[in-house]
């Protein structure tokens, strides 16, 4: 295996919600520049755990190293520009794509220019002539294509996708998936990416994290679709889950 | 008016009660309520305001005015019960309402600074600051409800509590605010101002009656715009904790 630098370290981490636990014990690692694609029967705790990430909620226990840091540590606006995440259902802003395109910046009081804007529609595999269109009239596949484009503008170092092709024709699906290699290589982010499609984890995923019930309970490298031990997961992976 | 008189206004609530009876509204017991409470409410009232006026005492005016906000802010929390600490930012919204208000109209001597002129001024002050804290409170709560997943956005972008809640602050501002714009263009058209109706019938010549009713709607300008954006700025920060997270995806009392 070739030396894996790692990018998000979870050390035990728990997340409970009033007399709920969410998240249990969770440790791991996701490597550097690479797609961790995170899999996992309805309520799971997926989604959760990106939010922690992203520190849109904390840990209710245990630590989240991003780069090495605390994610405590970090400004929790400057955080969220570094994770990147793309939510389930992103809502598209009223307006144009550029509006949509410009709104990180905006947050920080700059201003897009014209070319940064053509050319992030360019690495998503929109057309310039997008630029003014009003948003509410994009296709499905086209509104995630600009809202993974309206993260990557803050330049996260690690972008955070929930679940972006579940709603899309197959056709749609396959662009996205080739658009994420596409960012992986270009920008050298590391992706963590929430899939119900066992296949697209298979196809794009360098790593595969199996969670069910609020724990971590198989990761690895592709391997482990054929090594694991656990007969839940290889139930998942079956498609019997 | 002859207290045999008044009593013969209770006609007035004899009919509503004979139709709902006749009908089965089934309103007879509310409207008693209603009837009993608003007897007894405005005589302790007139009784209290006689006393004052003839005390003309600052000490009875500030009392009172202080009485009206206690009343005006436990009626207009129960809208904002989900905001932490809503109770004193209500208070502080009305009391800086009144502060300014009536800074305005005896600093400058627009009106003469006796129990006459302040009680009835404040009370009509305060009570709109209440509708409006209310109107802006309940338009605020629904516009986070349905606009959670916006907010989310604009903070997993990394945008400040003020940006994430921005547009939701500014419709409920704007909304809150908007009645009473509204009402200010047809008034005099369809009916006549309650303040403005009680001078005539009480035998104030039509013009000065006129005058005070522009003070008032004027002064109901200030009051309105004040009261939205107090209490929208005292507000909106207590959605979020230091980490800059919605309180409402924590699922947290808030
Ligand atoms: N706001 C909330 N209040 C209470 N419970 C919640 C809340 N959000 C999530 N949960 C619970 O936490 C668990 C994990 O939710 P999460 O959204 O992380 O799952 P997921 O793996 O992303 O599921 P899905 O594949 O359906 O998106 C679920 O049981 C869910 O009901
Ligand atoms: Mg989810």
């Amino acid at each position: 295996m070739d030396n894996l630098e790692t990018s998000i370290q979870f050390q035990n981490v728990s997340y409970q919600r009033n007399e709920t636990i969410i998240l249990n014990n969770v440790s791991g690692d996701i490597y550097k520049g690479k797609i961790t694609a995170l899999v996992g029967p309805s309520g799971a705790g997926k989604t959760t755990l990106l939010k922690l990430c992203n520190g849109l909620i904390s840990p209710t226990n245990g630590d989240i190293l991003v780069e090495h840091k605390h994610i405590t540590d970090f400004e929790p606006t400057s955080l969220r520009r570094q994770v990147g995440i793309v939510l389930q259902n992103a809502p598209i802003i009223r307006g144009s794509v550029f509006e949509n395109l410009a709104l990180p910046l905006k947050l920080q009081k700059k201003n897009l220019s014209k070319d940064e804007a053509t050319a992030m529609l360019t690495t998503v595999g929109l057309e310039d002539s997008f630029l003014n269109r009003d948003a509410s009239d994009l296709s499905g596949g086209q509104k995630q294509k600009l809202a993974i484009a309206r993260t990557l503008i803050n330049r996260p170092k690690i972008l955070l996708m929930d679940e972006i092709t579940s709603a899309l024709d197959p056709i749609s699906t396959n662009e996205i998936e080739q658009l994420i290699v596409n960012i992986k290589e270009k920008y050298g982010v590391t992706i963590v990416w929430i899939t119900h499609n066992i296949e697209q984890a298979k196809e794009l995923g360098d790593f595969i994290w199996v969670m069910m019930k609020g724990q971590l309970i198989e990761s690895g490298d592709h391997s482990i679709f054929s090594s694991t031990r656990n007969i839940k997961v290889q139930q998942f992976f079956e498609g019997k889950i | 008016m002859t207290y045999t008189s008044l009593a013969l206004t209770l006609i007035f609530v004899l009919i509503p009660l004979i139709l709902s009876r006749t009908l089965q509204l089934g309103l007879e017991k509310d409207t008693i309520f209603a009837t009993v409470r608003s007897i007894i409410q405005l005589l302790a009232v007139g009784y209290v305001l006689k006393f004052v006026f003839d005390s003309d005492s600052y000490i009875y005016i500030f009392l009172m005015i202080a009485l009206m906000i206690v009343a005006a802010t436990l009626n207009a929390r129960k809208k904002g019960k989900t905001i932490r600490g809503i109770t004193w930012k209500i208070a502080t919204t009305l009391i800086i309402v009144e502060v300014v208000t009536q800074s305005i109209l005896l600093g400058l001597n627009i009106v003469p600074a006796t129990a006459q002129y302040i009680i009835p001024i404040s009370g009509m002050l305060i009570g709109n600051s209440m509708v409006l804290s209310i109107l802006f409170l309940n338009r605020f709560t629904a516009e986070i409800e349905s606009n959670k997943d916006s907010i989310e956005l604009i903070l997993s972008l990394g945008g400040t509590p003020k940006q994430a809640v921005h547009t939701q602050l500014i419709n409920a501002i704007k909304a809150s605010m908007i009645p009473t714009i509204e009402s200010q263009k047809t008034i005099g058209l369809v009916q006549l101002p309650g303040m403005m109706s009680g001078q005539i019938i009480g035998g104030a010549d039509p013009v000065v009656a006129v005058q005070f009713q522009i003070l008032i709607i004027f002064a109901l300008l200030t009051t309105a715009a004040l009261s939205s954006i107090l209490v929208g700025f005292l507000s909106y920060p207590t959605l979020f904790n230091e980490r800059i997270q919605f309180l409402e995806a924590n699922n947290q009392k808030i």
